[in-house]
């Protein structure tokens, strides 16, 4: 996989002096959908729009397809199409007027039938005379993903495309990404809920306070810093953890009714089957146990914490 | 140069001033047979005539002119404002286009529709006064000039502008004094010198002046001195914009 957007050195300050950005080193590859996962204020959208040209770089360089953004900045901006967070359209005009209206910006000849094309993708075709102020929530924001792909970009960058839209429209978008994803193009969206990145995302890239604190592999994120957790519920309840157990750094839960023990999947050794053993040695008898993986959200809110 | 941009905004925004037509051509037309009632046929009739002219026919040129400074100017001004109100301005800001492109789109639409304005005004003027034009031509040239001008301050205006009072105060307070006291209605020489000199401050004066002399061969100031003006005028208002587009004032942050 080659990387089709590469963030150097990136450090953005606004006129107020508040950095928004400090070094950032990004490299996105090529078909991929990344997510980019922070707390409100963390730079996300600052990142996006600084590599999308609308604002400029304080320091450092971003290019993408292998064109710099600034100096070739049209090379660079004919490969990328950008669906902002806010619902940004004009009200008055039609659907079809207005992803035209973007495909020549971009400099395309006028092409119809793509258009009708990308809007049919997208769930609006019988929309497409409508006046956008005529349309629901969820279709204002597949208006904006159309305009966004009206030039036929290679790499899509979605900003909060789920927030405030709700459950069954945030499944109906993943499709709408994923069906992206599958005719080639890189995305790349910005999101604070974590089960978005979960289910759509093949890398996951965490951002907070300008800084991005990890790039890495879904699967591998989850399994490397994933723990499990083995709840062990007791016949009696107890008030202390026994002495023998105490190289297990059991917790008591449920008012002494059940230990957790907390586990690395990644070791050779989970360590259940000796605890299970020292666990009768010691008298206890258990009746019934459950294991627990945790989520990205746990990952996510334990890092963001660290860093704080 | 991304052409096809230019013409995409071009279109854009044409369709929008034809989208309203009654607000955009039937109003500014509507208002200017009202001056030509008031004041060239009831407070006209009596009043000599104005440099050979009679005053129906010698306010036409100013009348003109007001309609289309202050129609290029809220045109343009409105045109690019209001990206930047719904926040649509991103788009531009991300597409591959330079100042030129942008600026090229939304003047020239700006203008295109001011100029459309001011011939329907004209063509309605030839229904109330008798008037001759003596040189069609270069008339032309001057509203074609005048449009672009006042377009491009309107642009200005409408980058700077950070709410809708704004957008109204320089119109207001600045290019409406300035066109009624550069000459719309009297000709320069009936003021008292003192105010003939302090007039030929007003840029618009040398505007309407050359306007003027497009229809009746006679004007205040010499063409050649109103040439240069509206020149001049027009390369104030491109150094801005270079100037607003390379340091991203008020845009890009």
């Amino acid at each position: 996989m080659s990387s089709v957007v590469s963030v150097r050195n990136l450090r953005k300050s606004y006129a107020g002096g508040f950095e928004a950005l400090k070094s950032v080193n990004l490299e996105i590859e090529e078909g991929e959908i990344l997510a980019l996962l922070g707390p409100n204020g963390a730079g996300k959208t600052t990142l996006i729009s600084t590599i999308c040209g609308i604002a400029v770089p304080t320091e450092g360089t971003i290019s993408v397809g292998g064109f710099d953004t600034v100096a070739d900045f049209r090379a660079a901006r004919n490969l990328i199409g950008l669906v902002p967070q806010e619902i940004n359209l004009e009200p008055f005009e039609t659907v079809m007027n207005t992803v035209r209206f973007s495909r020549g910006l971009f400099g395309k000849p006028r092409d119809d039938a793509y258009l009708e094309k990308v809007l049919g993708q997208l769930s609006l075709s019988d929309k497409k005379d409508a006046k956008i102020m005529m349309l629901s929530g969820g279709m204002k924001r597949r208006v904006l993903i159309a305009k966004a792909l009206s030039h036929e970009p290679r790499v899509l960058f979605l900003d909060e495309p789920t927030a405030g839209v709700d459950v069954e429209l945030r499944k109906d978008m993943w499709d709408v990404v994923a069906g992206l994803k599958a005719s080639g193009v890189t995305i790349i969206l910005t999101t604070h809920y974590i089960e978005e990145a979960e289910a759509i995302a093949d890398r996951v890239g965490v951002i907070s306070k300008g800084e991005i604190l990890l790039v890495q592999d879904k699967a591998e994120l989850m399994a490397q810093m994933g723990q499990k957790q083995l709840s062990i519920e007791l016949s009696q309840p107890i008030d202390t953890v026994p002495e023998a157990l105490a190289s297990y750094a059991l917790e008591r839960g449920g008012d002494g009714q059940s230990l957790i023990y907390t586990y690395d999947t990644r070791g050779d050794r989970t360590g259940i089957r000796t605890l299970l053993n020292d666990l009768s040695n010691a008298g206890l008898t258990m009746v019934d146990l459950q294991t627990k993986q945790s989520s990205l959200e746990d990952i996510f809110v334990g890092m963001v914490k660290e860093d704080a | 140069m991304n052409l096809t941009a230019v013409k995409s905004i071009y279109i854009f925004e044409m369709q929008r001033f034809f989208r309203t037509i009654t607000q955009s051509l039937v109003s500014p037309v509507l208002s200017t047979s009202l001056y030509f009632v008031v004041f060239g046929a009831a407070i006209g009739s009596r009043i000599e005539q104005v440099e050979g002219v009679s005053y129906g026919a010698f306010i036409v040129p100013g009348l003109i002119m007001l309609s289309v400074m202050t129609q290029a100017t809220s045109n343009a001004s409105f045109g690019i404002y209001f990206p930047k109100f719904i926040g649509t301005i991103y788009e531009l800001l991300s597409a591959p286009v330079n100042f030129l492109e942008i600026t090229a789109g939304y003047v020239g639409a700006a203008a295109t529709k001011a100029l459309i304005i001011g011939l329907i005004i004209l063509a309605t003027a030839f229904l109330f006064v008798d008037i001759q034009i003596a040189h069609p031509l270069a008339m032309l040239a001057f509203l074609v000039m005048t449009c672009f001008s006042f377009a491009l301050l309107g642009f200005i205006i409408g980058i700077w502008a950070g709410n809708f009072e704004q957008l109204q105060l320089i119109p207001l307070l600045i290019i409406t004094p300035l066109v009624f006291l550069g000459g719309s209605f009297y000709s320069i020489t009936m003021l008292p010198p003192i105010w003939q000199t302090v007039t030929m401050f007003n840029p618009v004066v040398y505007l309407i002046s050359g306007f003027r002399w497009a229809f009746f061969g006679t004007a205040d100031v010499g063409i050649g001195i109103s040439l240069f003006a509206i020149l001049f005028f027009i390369a104030i208002c491109l150094t801005a914009i270079w100037w607003i587009f390379r340091t991203g004032w008020r845009i890009r942050q």
